[in-house]
């Protein structure tokens, strides 16, 4: 996970839609600017997070796959 | 041809023109688009735990991609709105619902278990064997319960009514059910909200 994020969420173990969920939550927290680390199992985040980010303007800074993790970073806009 | 647009005939070309609101229409569309804000209705109207899925899912997370939410709750739906939530599972005359244990080794958690209709019939608390495993395999799948998801909906602003038709049918009281019901309207209060949504579902 990275570590120069402001904040980080461990989504791990959660389902469709619970890491949106948890992400929106987190990101509320955050001020405009900052970033959030985000590391989930559930396949279906892949798509999930493009499509929130998408759709709520946050940017979707980077998104990766390793060993059946996906690590996301999300900026706040 | 009105007297504005042989005016206009005169002194513009007409091909200009058209050049323009094509141009400027495109523009003033994409400003709208951008400036909407997506918008969802649910009609709920089911009550077991298995249904109680489907729109609180689907509130939430339109709720997190920054929608305007508002479901409307009528018959059985009227129980995903109680303060205690005691939602239960039938798998009687439900060919699709698997039945698999949640627990043991995976040879047998992969066993699905047709049990014919007149035994499920016959068996007293067959139904509160099958939440109860229901319950489980939610957990052990990270799966969120319903409790969690209404309260995301709530924290999203999404707005929950509740059918007054069904309150009064069921004899219920309005104490039984969470303070933050948004109102206690019916059909006709609820379809014009639901006329304007981009999203309307049925569920």
């Amino acid at each position: 996970m990275s570590t120069n994020a402001t904040q980080t969420l461990d989504a791990r173990g959660m389902n469709c839609p619970l890491p949106i969920l948890r992400t929106k939550k987190a990101l509320t927290d955050l001020a405009k600017g900052e970033t959030l680390a985000i590391t989930a199992t559930d396949p279906g985040s892949l798509k999930d997070m493009q499509a929130f980010c998408k759709q709520t303007g946050h940017e979707l800074v980077s998104s990766s796959e390793h060993q059946g993790e996906f690590e996301f970073l999300i900026r706040k806009s | 041809m009105g007297a504005t647009d042989k005016l206009l005939a005169q002194s513009l070309d007409p091909a200009l023109l058209d050049q323009w609101f094509d141009q400027r229409f495109e523009a003033k569309m994409a400003e709208r688009e951008a400036a909407h804000v997506p918008s969802l209705s649910i009609i709920a109207t089911k009550g077991t735990m298995d249904w109680a899925y489907p729109p609180f899912i689907l509130a939430s997370t339109a709720g997190a991609l920054g929608w305007d939410v508002s479901v409307f709750f009528t018959f059985y739906g009227l129980e995903l709105l109680k303060k205690d939530l005691h939602l239960e599972i039938s798998p009687l005359g439900n060919p699709s619902m698997p039945m698999k244990m949640p627990f043991g080794p995976q040879w047998l958690k992969d066993i699905n278990w047709k049990v014919p209709n007149v035994v499920m019939a016959g068996i007293p608390g067959f139904e509160k064997v099958a939440t109860g495993l229901m319950a489980q395999t939610v957990k052990s799948k990270g799966v969120a319960s319903i409790d969690e998801l209404r309260s995301a909906c709530l924290e999203a602003d999404a707005k929950l009514y509740a059918c007054q038709m069904t309150v009064d049918l069921f004899g219920y009281s309005q104490d039984e059910f969470i303070p933050e019901i948004a109102g206690w309207i019916g059909a006709a209060s609820f379809l014009p909200q639901a006329q304007k949504s981009d999203v309307c579902l049925f569920i």
